[in-house]
C-alpha cells in the first residue's frame, strides 16, 4: 500500500477578484521508502504540493478539494493540535535555506533535543544521547562537541546537515524535501544528495524530493513528477522521463540544460514564460508555449493518460502516438 | 582602440585585502589582532578580444571580487589590470577614465536588486546614456532605448513599464540591455542566470551569444555551474580560496582536467542520463579564508597532497599549453 497518496488535491487563494487555483487537480502517490523527485519551473506549484502535505499553507491559501492520505488516513482536514503531532513524528520537512530553518538563538542540540522530546519518550540524557547520535550519522565531525554549538558557528553545508538530522530525530515515515541543495555549492551539493539518500535508505524513509535541478532528480530518485502550472504534466520512473519524455514540456526542458557532453551554437528555449494564476490559458496549460499543438489542445484539458512506463497529460499520447 | 593585437584585457598578480578586524577600540582593550581577508590574492590572466573568459569556483572563492575589480568597483590592493593596453585603474581616476568606463559594463547576479524599482524600464536603460552623455535629443534616447530593448527581444513598448511587471528572466533582460546602451567592449557577467529558472536561463544564454556573435564582444563571464560555463566560454579560469588553481581551453580543462580540485569539481556534476548513479562527492569544505592552509590551500582536501604540498606554495606554471599551479603535476605525481 502507498505510504502518502495525493488525490484529486485543489489549493486555492481566494482573492478579491476571485478565487486562484494554484493547485489543480494534482494526484500521485509514494510508496515506503520510495524517493519521487517533484521537478518544474518556479511558480509551477512544486513547493505548495509540499505545503499543504505537511500541512504548513500560508493563509489564506487553502486546501479546496481532494485528499491527502498518509498510510490510508486523510491528513489534510486534521485539526491543528493533531497535525502538529504527525508533523515531525510521521512526516519531516527539510527547507531550502537551512540558516533560516534553525533558530539563531538556540544551540543546535537544544533544538534536536526539543524535537526528541516532543514526538519521542525519551528523557533528557536520553534525548542528548540520541541527538549526539542523529549528528554523528549525519557526518558531522565531533559531535559531542558540535551539539552545544549555535546554528551560526556551522557552515551552510553542516546547517544542512543539522536540518536533516532535525528532520529524522523522529524517525518519520515520509521526508518533504523542499529544494534542500538549491543554496549550497555543486560540491557540497553532492555530499547532501549523497547523505540524504543513504540515510533515508537506512531507515527506509521516503522522500518527496522538490527541486529544479534535473541533475539532482537523474541521480536521486526513483519517479519523478514534472509539474507545469498547478498540475502534474508527466509521472513515471525517472529513466523513462529523462530518456524518453512524453510530454513537450519535459522534453524542452531536458533540452534547455546546457550538455556537458557536446558544443551546440544555441541552446533549445521554450519561448514564453509560465502563465500567471489568473491568466491560465484555455485547455492544455502548455498549449501557447508547444510546438506540437494540435486543435484540441487548445480548449480541452488533458488529464494524464499512459505514455509507455509514464503517465503525461498531453493529447499527442491518446492515439498512443509518441510526443 | 590604441592596440589592436593583444589581449582585450590583461590582469597582472591582481590582489583585493579587506580588513576585517575588530574596531580600533576593541582590538585595544581585548589585543585582538588585525585581521585580514585575503578576497583574491594574485590573479593573473588575458582574455582576448570577442572571446569569453569564464571563472568558476565554490562560493567564497573571490570571483566575485575579480569581477568588481575588473570594472572598477574595488581597488585592488596590489597588482592591477590593463584594458587595452592602458591601465585601467589609474584611469578610472582620472577624467578621461569616464571614457574608459564607458567601455567596460557589468550584469549583476540578481535582477530583482539591480534594477530601481521607482525607475521606468525607458529611464533605467537611458540612464548611462545620459550619464555619459552619449546622446543628449530625448528623440534620439527614446530610439535608441527601443533599439536596445528589442536587441535583447523585449518590445520597444515596454520602456513605460516598471521592473516588477517583468519576469526574472524579462529583468534580466533588461539589464544586458542597460549594459549594452553604451556600446561596451567587455562585458563582466556576474553569475547572470544563476537566479532563474533552466528554460529561461537557455533564453538568457542564447541572447548572451546572439549579441556577442553580432557586436564582438569581450566576457567576463562567473558562473558556479559547469555546464553553463562550458556552453558560454572559450577559456575557464578555475578559482580556489582567492587564486587561480587552473587555467585553460575549455576543452583541454573539460577533457583532461589537471588539478586535483578541477577534477573534483567535474566529478561532482550531476549527470543526467546517467539515472541513480553517485557522484563522487568532494570531500571537506572549503576553509576560512581569514585563516588559509599553509602552502597549498587545498591541501587538505587534496588526495593527492604530500609534505611539499604542506610547506610550499605552488606557482602556475604552464604544462602542455595549460597554466595549472599544483605541485603533483609539475613533479608528474598526478
Amino acid at each position: 500500500m502507498s505510504l502518502l497518496q495525493v488525490k484529486n488535491l485543489v489549493v486555492e487563494f481566494p482573492s478579491r477578484k476571485g478565487t486562484l487555483r494554484a493547485l489543480d487537480d494534482v494526484s500521485f502517490d509514494i510508496a515506503p521508502g520510495e524517493i519521487l523527485g517533484v521537478v518544474g519551473e518556479s511558480g509551477a506549484g512544486k513547493s505548495l504540493t509540499g505545503a499543504a502535505i505537511i500541512g504548513l499553507l500560508e493563509p489564506p491559501g487553502r486546501v479546496g478539494g481532494g485528499q491527502i492520505l498518509l498510510e490510508g488516513h486523510r491528513i489534510d482536514n486534521l485539526p491543528y493540535a493533531q497535525m502538529r503531532a504527525i508533523r515531525g513524528r510521521k512526516i519531516g520537512a527539510i527547507f531550502q535555506d537551512p540558516l533560516t530553518s534553525l533558530n539563531p538563538l538556540y544551540s543546535v542540540g537544544r533544538q534536536l533535543i526539543e524535537t526528541i522530546t516532543t514526538h519521542l519518550p525519551l528523557n533528557a540524557a536520553q534525548a542528548r544521547e540520541r541527538a549526539i547520535q542523529l549528528l554523528q550519522d549525519t557526518g558531522i565531525p565531533a559531535a559531542e562537541q558540535r551539539i552545544d554549538h549555535y546554528p551560526h558557528q556551522f557552515s551552510g553545508g553542516m546547517r544542512q546537515r543539522v536540518v536533516i538530522a532535525l528532520a529524522l530525530a523522529a524517525e518519520p515515515k515520509l521526508i518533504v524535501a523542499d529544494e534542500p541543495t538549491t543554496a549550497l555549492d555543486v560540491s557540497i551539493q553532492a555530499q547532501i544528495i549523497t547523505l540524504l539518500k543513504s540515510i533515508c535508505k537506512q531507515r527506509g524513509a521516503a522522500v518527496m524530493l522538490i527541486t529544479h535541478d534535473m541533475g539532482v532528480i537523474a541521480e536521486t530518485c526513483d519517479r519523478v513528477a514534472v509539474m507545469y502550472a498547478g498540475r502534474v504534466a508527466e509521472i513515471g520512473p525517472v529513466h523513462d522521463v529523462i530518456n524518453r519524455p512524453s510530454h513537450p514540456y519535459t522534453e524542452g526542458l531536458m533540452a534547455c540544460i546546457p550538455d556537458m557532453s557536446q558544443d551546440r551554437e544555441n541552446l533549445h528555449q521554450i519561448d514564453g514564460a509560465m502563465p500567471r494564476l489568473n491568466s491560465i490559458p484555455q485547455g492544455c496549460a502548455f498549449n501557447p508555449r508547444c510546438t506540437k499543438t494540435i486543435t484540441k489542445c487548445g480548449n480541452q484539458r488533458p488529464n494524464l493518460m499512459t505514455a509507455g512506463n509514464s503517465q503525461a497529460a498531453c493529447w499527442l499520447n491518446e492515439t498512443g502516438g509518441a510526443a | 582602440m590604441s592596440d589592436a593585437t593583444g589581449p582585450l584585457v590583461r590582469a597582472t598578480d591582481l590582489a583585493k585585502t579587506f580588513d576585517v578586524s575588530a574596531p580600533w577600540l576593541n582590538r585595544v582593550i581585548e589585543r585582538k589582532p588585525k585581521m585580514l581577508l585575503k578576497a583574491v590574492n594574485g590573479v593573473s590572466f588575458d582574455i582576448e578580444r570577442g572571446t569569453t573568459l569564464a571563472l568558476v569556483g565554490e562560493s567564497g572563492c573571490g570571483k566575485s571580487t575579480v569581477a568588481r575589480l575588473l570594472v572598477g568597483l574595488y581597488e585592488p590592493t596590489r597588482g592591477g589590470f590593463e584594458f587595452d593596453g592602458v591601465d585601467a585603474h589609474a584611469a578610472f581616476k582620472t577624467p578621461e577614465g569616464r571614457k574608459l568606463r564607458r567601455r567596460v559594463q557589468m550584469v549583476f547576479q540578481d535582477p530583482y536588486a539591480s534594477l530601481n524599482p521607482r525607475w521606468t524600464v525607458g529611464d533605467i536603460i537611458a540612464e548611462p546614456l545620459r550619464e555619459h552623455e552619449i546622446l543628449n535629443d530625448e528623440s534620439d534616447i527614446e530610439k535608441r532605448v527601443a533599439e536596445l530593448l528589442q536587441s535583447v527581444g523585449l518590445s520597444a513598448l515596454d520602456r513605460i513599464k516598471f521592473p516588477h511587471q517583468f519576469s526574472g528572466g524579462q529583468r534580466q533582460r533588461i539589464s544586458i540591455a542597460r549594459a549594452l546602451a553604451t556600446q561596451p567592449e567587455f562585458l563582466v557577467c556576474d553569475e547572470p542566470t544563476s537566479a532563474l529558472d533552466v528554460s529561461v536561463q537557455a533564453q538568457v544564454l542564447n541572447i548572451m551569444k546572439d549579441l556577442q556573435r553580432k557586436h564582438g564582444l569581450t566576457y567576463l563571464f562567473i558562473s558556479h555551474n559547469l555546464a553553463v560555463v562550458r556552453h558560454m566560454s572559450d577559456q575557464v579560469g578555475v578559482m580556489y580560496l582567492g587564486g587561480l588553481v587552473e587555467i585553460a581551453d575549455k576543452h583541454t580543462l573539460f577533457d583532461t582536467p589537471r588539478h586535483p580540485y578541477t577534477r573534483m569539481l567535474l566529478d561532482a556534476i550531476p549527470k543526467l542520463h546517467d539515472t541513480g548513479r553517485a557522484r563522487t562527492a568532494v570531500a571537506g569544505e572549503v576553509p576560512n579564508p581569514l585563516e588559509p592552509p599553509s602552502g597549498c590551500a587545498f591541501h587538505p582536501r587534496c588526495p593527492n597532497a604530500n609534505a611539499r604540498c604542506i610547506s610550499e606554495k605552488p606557482e602556475m606554471r604552464s604544462v602542455a599549453g595549460v597554466r595549472v599551479a599544483c605541485h603533483g603535476v609539475e613533479e608528474g605525481r598526478i
